[in-house]
């Protein structure tokens, strides 16, 4: 039996290896590659939502009162969003081990 | 105006579309400046989009099988030939829609997102061939200026003094020895309708960059500033940052080219003169005020891969940076829009 | 009453020539119209020698508003196979052709197409690799694309092109791979021929409008083109090697349906007196004619010569191979291009390893001959046909031979 073996049988592949399920790359945990996390201020928050846009990794969600939480599944910590935040309501803290 | 923008309304921070066309979980580094613009292209151009990309980052972090981060329909083919894939598809689309195949109403957008090693480089014919071939498609080029995804290579994109790993800042020859190259001169020289600068630390501008580019029928051209903390040696938090900082040094200048015509969209340094430069398009504009030019050691500092400048070096950069943007603004005066 | 008969029988060939209409075509402008008829959506082209009147004739057609395609003039061979790939991604039907240097150009789109598993169709006009530079007919352009995964079929005449070009497409589309039809530069494409095109209806009804269930739509959004990462790249070649392998059933099913419907013949190995054969002659492409006449003459004499043409290169056809060599002693394979350091012509040394998995041995000799454009006379294969007959009492000294080279 080969020690190395592939991921799923040949004969449930796609023809050419086409991927069928859009978007599926939700499915990957990023978030275990932070070393920060954003925390937020919802007093200083005007819900502008810069944060939203800047996002790389689609983090922010409105929540009902309009604010925009982070997706701390995917968040890698980057900190563009504490940093672009007009109003500094973001601070970015240490993730604990 | 073009018939095509007549009603084109653009963007602003409460009126954003909602749809998203890329997941999350995808493999790009922390704070990667390229995905950013990736995401809000495909935010405004919606589901009825076939996205084309060449071998680069984009491609690497949104497809490692099993996983896909597109949500539109997307191929990857070789390096070079991004462009003419497009150009296959949107003939494809043309003659099966007369051929009533498919729904003559839907419009699909076609966009290529392709990096400047795909574009300034290895796939400058492909990209010359579909321009002038007049395919009605979306030439995206995320500009990190080296060729990241296999290590921060030099490409014809990597400014003046940058450190890559092959055109290194050694004790002899300091960095990149030639000037970027002007993709958005050779671009506009093929008469194509659009073709404009854009970058992500202005996405409403960007946004309505992309909107305008999709809105108009034939072959459209934007050359995105894209960060990589990665490659450039800052640190994740500060993509946005430098991004903008490129802009306000006159390093990366903002403007659109429409059939020909150059219209600036942010003045950096300057007075406004009797002359409007923005002309019938400037509502589109984001800041009718002049922003103050800062100097480009600003922009340096913050990344490492500039650290090992010398001072004649910033001085040469600094004056070359500014007779180009002269230039540019010598363009807009005499091929402008006309009020 | 004898008048009347030959009246009857006058008339009745008169019928029989009527209805089977035989126009003068060249070649490549036949192909250019069969293609036509395949109601093909999107023709990429580039010009190289000798396969530019193809597309020259497919830029008239659709200029003049006789063909509802897309007509796309690449920049590039890369270019031109790029966008037929994509074209074919989208659910299109496309064609594209070229030769020698353009296709050496599109290699590495060879081999994506077929792992994307797209039905083009792509005519090669053989014809001699650089350097030297040589616009002439051999085989070693297609001999650079033997492990690219492409179905390959040789035409030996016009006729044969015009009816391979009904079939590529049937072929490409029900095994979702690419087909290259191969016919020889000049010899073929620039000859005219008397040529029966299959009536409108007829190549209707054979070839249903193209259906792919998996392409670049933006109502079933999927990826294609992903990262083959090692937990799966072993699995994807196996999956296309296997489906090459089973586009032989649908080749053969598609030459029997194309046999009912015009009465037309196709196999992947053709043979010639083969039977009771002792000596025979393997050879690909347009020279097969000529060495039909050299048999012709050696059989008056009384030897018992005979001829195997390929026609089905890839996937090779193992068992046909072996049941057509049948008592054969020796066996000379012409091949029509080198293999610098290998030991011997592609086509010798696929035969060689193909024998080997049988237990039948014939001695096998090599001749590389005709390369570019070098005529390979009658006399010449009489010749071959010779050294072919010495070699079954001594083994010849090297395992390959470029023919008629000047010492």
């Amino acid at each position: 039996m080969p020690k190395d073996q592939g991921l799923i049988s040949w004969k449930k592949l796609a023809p050419g290896m086409f991927i069928l399920e859009p978007g599926n790359s939700a499915k990957f945990k990023t978030g275990d590659w932070r070393a920060f996390r954003p925390v937020l201020d919802k007093e200083k928050c005007i819900k502008c939502g810069l944060c939203y846009v800047f996002c790389p990794d689609f983090c922010y969600t409105k929540d009902e009162e309009g604010y925009y939480i982070s997706n701390l599944y995917y968040c890698k910590g980057c900190g563009i969003c504490a940093q672009n935040c007009p109003k500094g309501a973001i601070t970015m803290v240490l993730e604990e081990a | 105006m073009r018939p095509e923008l007549k009603d084109f309304k653009g963007f602003n921070l409460k009126n954003l579309p909602e749809y998203e066309g890329f997941a999350p979980g995808h493999r790009a580094c922390q704070g990667c400046g390229t995905v950013l613009p990736l995401k809000l292209a495909l935010k405004v151009l919606g589901p009825n989009t076939i996205a084309v990309s060449p071998t680069g980052c984009m491609e690497i972090i949104s497809s490692p099988f099993p996983y896909t981060s597109w949500k539109v329909p997307w191929i990857h083919v070789a390096f070079e030939n991004a462009a003419s894939v497009a150009s296959g598809i949107e003939a494809a689309i043309k003659v099966l829609k007369r051929k009533g195949k498919i729904p003559k109403k839907e419009k699909i957008n076609i966009v290529v997102f392709a990096g400047d090693g795909a574009t300034f480089d290895i796939g400058l014919q492909f990209l010359s061939g579909a321009l002038e071939r007049g395919h009605d498609f979306i030439y995206i080029c995320l500009d990190n200026e080296a060729y990241m995804n296999t290590g921060v290579q030099r490409s014809s994109a990597t400014p003046f003094g940058a450190h890559t790993t092959t055109s290194p800042a050694g004790k002899v020859i300091k960095g990149q020895v030639t000037w970027k190259k002007n993709l958005m001169g050779i671009v506009v020289a093929h008469n194509i309708p659009y073709a404009a600068t854009a970058s992500p630390a202005f996405p409403i501008d960007l946004m309505n960059k992309v909107k305008k580019a999709s809105l108009i029928n034939g072959p459209t051209f934007l050359h995105v500033f894209s960060p990589c903390p990665t490659g450039w040696g800052c640190k994740s938090e500060d993509s946005i940052l430098v991004a903008k900082l490129a802009v306000e040094t006159r390093i990366f200048p903002l403007y659109e080219v429409i059939d020909g015509k150059y219209v600036i969209n942010k003045l950096i340094g300057h007075t406004p003169i009797e002359k409007s430069l923005l002309g019938k398009y400037g509502k589109y504009v984001l800041e009718k005020r002049v922003t103050p030019q800062k100097p480009v050691e600003e922009y340096f500092k913050l990344q490492r891969r500039f650290r090992h400048l010398t001072p004649e070096q910033i001085k040469f950069i600094q004056k070359r940076v500014d007779e180009e943007y002269e230039k540019l603004v010598k363009l807009s005066e005499y091929f402008g829009i006309e009020e | 009453m004898e008048k009347e008969l030959a009246k009857k029988i006058s008339l009745s060939i008169n019928e029989s020539l009527k209805v089977k209409k035989k126009i003068g075509k060249e070649v490549s402008v036949a192909i250019a119209e069969a293609v036509a008829q395949c109601k093909v959506d999107v023709v990429a082209s580039y010009p190289i020698t000798p396969q530019t009147h193809i597309v020259e004739h497919l830029a008239d057609l659709v200029n003049n508003g006789e063909l509802d395609a897309e007509y796309i003039p690449a920049e590039s061979e890369h270019a031109a196979m790029s966008a037929c790939i994509g074209a074919a991604a989208t659910g299109a039907r496309t064609f594209t052709s070229t030769a020698s240097q353009g296709l050496l150009l599109m290699y590495e789109n060879l081999f994506i197409a077929s792992a994307l598993r797209l039905p083009i169709v792509m005519v090669i006009t053989n014809r001699s690799v650089s350097a030297p530079i040589s616009i002439w007919n051999d085989h070693s352009d297609i001999m650079t694309m033997r492990d690219s995964g492409w179905i390959t079929i040789f035409a030996e005449n016009g006729q044969e092109a015009v009816d391979l070009i009904y079939n590529a497409y049937k072929i490409a589309e029900k095994a979702l791979l690419p087909v290259a039809i191969n016919i020889d530069g000049f010899i073929l494409s620039h000859v005219i021929e008397p040529i029966e095109f299959l009536d409108q209806e007829l190549v209707d009804k054979y070839l249903p409008p193209l259906r792919m269930k998996y392409k670049l739509d933006p109502k079933k959004p999927i990826t294609m083109g992903a990262i083959g990462v090692p937990e799966i790249y072993t699995e994807a070649k196996k999956a296309q090697d296997e489906a090459l392998n089973a586009s032989y059933r649908i080749i053969v099913n598609a030459w029997k349906e194309f046999e009912k419907l015009t009465g037309k013949k196709y196999q992947p190995i053709e043979t010639y007196q083969i039977e009771d054969a002792e000596v025979a002659l393997l050879i690909m492409g347009s020279l097969a004619e000529t060495a039909i006449n050299a048999v012709d003459l050696l059989r008056k004499e009384g030897k018992k010569v005979g001829l195997i043409r390929i026609r089905l290169w890839r996937p090779f056809p193992l068992k046909d191979f072996l049941r057509a060599i049948g008592k054969i002693k020796a066996l000379g394979v012409v091949d029509r291009a080198v293999s610098h350091g290998a030991t011997g012509g592609p086509v010798g040394i696929e035969i060689r390893s193909a024998l080997y998995q049988s237990n039948k041995r014939p001695r096998v000799v090599n001749f590389i001959a005709g390369l570019s454009g070098r005529d390979v006379t009658v006399e010449d294969f009489v010749e071959l046909f010779e050294r072919t007959y010495k070699a079954i009492n001594k083994k010849p000294k090297f395992s390959y031979e470029i023919y008629g080279v000047m010492e």
